[in-house]
């Protein structure tokens, strides 16, 4: 069970890109986030693994509070969170295994990693998932060798691999066409409903969320707007998240965007990583 | 109705750049003047004939020469590739601390690589020998070290640039899986930047195989040596020999360096 208690966060700019956002999602519970770019959708799930620092409220995942960890701390809960991303952040020069073992860097110790010597119950574990997946046969290719709708297959595959207890899947398929979005969004599907996962999912794609996901969250300038079941999701619904046609939001959008990888950045700096 | 003359410059700006044109050439003027007060003018009309002399003393090139250049050209190569490999050893934690988004601590650490790296390319490797020579002695060892010193700076300067150019994306999926900060980089920082790596480290060394075939000039081993020794006892048709063994190398091994720079990227 996740919670989210009056969440908020303001960029160094001043932007208040989420204010007072509370939420909770049950084991099991497949949530679409939907809002026009800037209504801060992207920073709502970096705050919850921390890749963008909260500036107030709180978050709890299976009892547990994440939002003063630091160092070890913040890691060992990090690697119970699994991330999948808009366009697959995958390592593109390591293979497929390789990708897919990196799920796992949270619970091995570094020369483990270094040396890719892997204890014998995870590389079964990333064979499973690569099975799962469909991609058993591409086991040993490079990354940047594989199709966008693959990819996107590794970066679940990596995310599972953290055995984790909770997905934030960002834009899984904003990169993706639409007969591979809709592959792509059943396979998350169902994994989530075999593992019994919680998962927040951004979308930008409305049909795509009526479709697939069991509760809709809507998002306006920071705060929600709408929490319901998908069938709710009417015409007047829509008009409330995104605006009758609201050109002012797009360009915020992008500067949330920069905001948010700069603000990124400056803490990979911090960590020294 | 709307203007039918455009120009891109005002009239302001276009004198501008025609008295900075006009200031550029008395400029020329005035040094020309400086640089040929105290030449010597017999010497350069002299020149023709000079060179004709030198040309024809270095030719017919002494062939039988060549065996006994065999063993300082190995030396050589040697100055170079293990100077090269002390380089990249030496250069890679400097870039590390001198890149941006890899470096702990951007207000100490960071300028201190910095001026590593700026200390070590502002001193030619012929200095960084001379300096060398004098304080460990004269021999291959000064020669290795003097090439290595040089090479931090320029390898570090291009390896932290290609650190900075990394995918933050890649870096940040490997950060949310809950790895340590030694994971992050040789994860998702070393992967991409590995290519970058190889590529400079090549270049170096062809460009030291050609700096290490004057180090000898200033004692510190190889095939400069013998050059110095021929020059020394003006042996023209040695120096021939010496040089077109030098071009012969510098071919080779710029040749060898595209190869491997062309299977690496």
């Amino acid at each position: 069970m996740l919670e989210l208690s009056s969440v908020s966060k303001t960029y160094r700019t001043g932007d208040a890109a989420l204010s007072d956002v509370s939420l909770q999602v049950p084991k099991g519970q497949i949530v679409g986030l939907i809002g026009p770019s800037g209504a801060g959708k992207s920073t709502l799930i970096r705050c919850i693994n921390r890749l963008v620092e909260p500036t107030a409220g709180d978050i709890v995942l299976g009892g547990k509070s994440l939002v003063s960890l630091g160092g070890r701390d913040l890691r060992r809960q990090r690697r119970r969170i699994g991330m999948i991303f808009q366009e697959y952040a995958l390592v593109e020069r390591l293979t497929v295994m390789e990708n897919v073992l990196s799920g796992r860097l949270g619970y091995v110790p570094f020369w483990r990693s270094f040396l890719r010597r892997y204890e014998g119950a995870d590389i079964q574990r990333a064979y499973q998932l690569l099975d799962r997946v469909g991609l058993l046969a591409h086991a040993n290719k490079r990354a940047d060798a594989l199709s966008g709708g693959q990819r996107q297959r590794v970066g679940i595959a990596r995310a599972l691999a953290q055995d984790p207890d909770l997905l934030l899947v960002d834009e899984p398929t904003a990169s993706l066409d639409p007969k591979t979005s809709r592959q792509i969004m059943r396979l998350l599907t169902e994994i989530c409903a075999e593992r019994n996962l919680p998962a927040i999912v951004n979308i930008h794609d409305v049909p795509l969320a009526r479709q697939f996901m069991q509760r809709i969250v809507g998002l306006r300038a920071g705060t929600v707007v709408f929490d319901d079941a998908p069938s709710a999701l009417t015409e007047d619904a829509l008009t409330e998240i995104y605006g009758a046609e609201d050109w002012d939001a797009m360009r915020k959008g992008d500067d949330e965007q920069a905001e948010a990888e700069s603000d990124a950045l400056r803490q990979l700096a911090e960590v020294g990583a | 109705m709307l203007p039918v003359d455009w120009c891109l410059r005002s009239r302001a700006k276009r004198i501008a750049i025609w008295m900075g044109w006009l200031a550029l050439v008395a400029l020329f003027v005035w040094c020309w003047q400086i640089m040929t007060e105290t030449t010597i003018w017999a010497f350069v009309w002299d020149a023709p004939r000079q060179a004709q002399d030198v040309g024809g003393r270095m030719l017919p090139p002494e062939w039988g020469y060549l065996p006994e250049l065999m063993q300082p050209l190995w030396d050589t190569l040697n100055i170079a590739t293990l100077g090269t490999i002390g380089g990249v050893i030496m250069a890679v934690p400097v870039a590390l601390l001198a890149a941006r988004n890899t470096t702990p601590s951007a207000t100490f650490l960071r300028p201190i690589a910095l001026f590593i790296i700026v200390a070590s390319r502002s001193i030619n490797s012929l200095i960084w020998a001379l300096l060398l020579v004098t304080i460990i002695g004269p021999g291959l060892l000064a020669g290795i070290i003097a090439i290595a010193l040089r090479s931090i700076g320029f390898i570090g300067k291009l390896f932290y640039e290609a650190i900075e150019e990394t995918d933050p994306k890649q870096i940040e999926a490997i950060q949310a899986t809950g790895a340590g900060p030694a994971q992050v980089l040789t994860y998702g920082v070393v992967p991409q930047v590995m290519p970058a790596l190889w590529g400079i480290s090549v270049f170096r060394w062809d460009i030291n195989i050609r700096e290490s075939a004057i180090l000898g000039l200033v004692g510190a081993g190889g095939i400069g040596l013998k050059l110095n020794a021929s020059m020394a006892i003006l042996a023209w048709d040695q120096v021939a020999v010496i040089l077109l063994l030098i071009l012969a190398t510098v071919v080779v091994s710029e040749w060898v360096s595209a190869v491997i720079r062309r299977t690496i990227i």
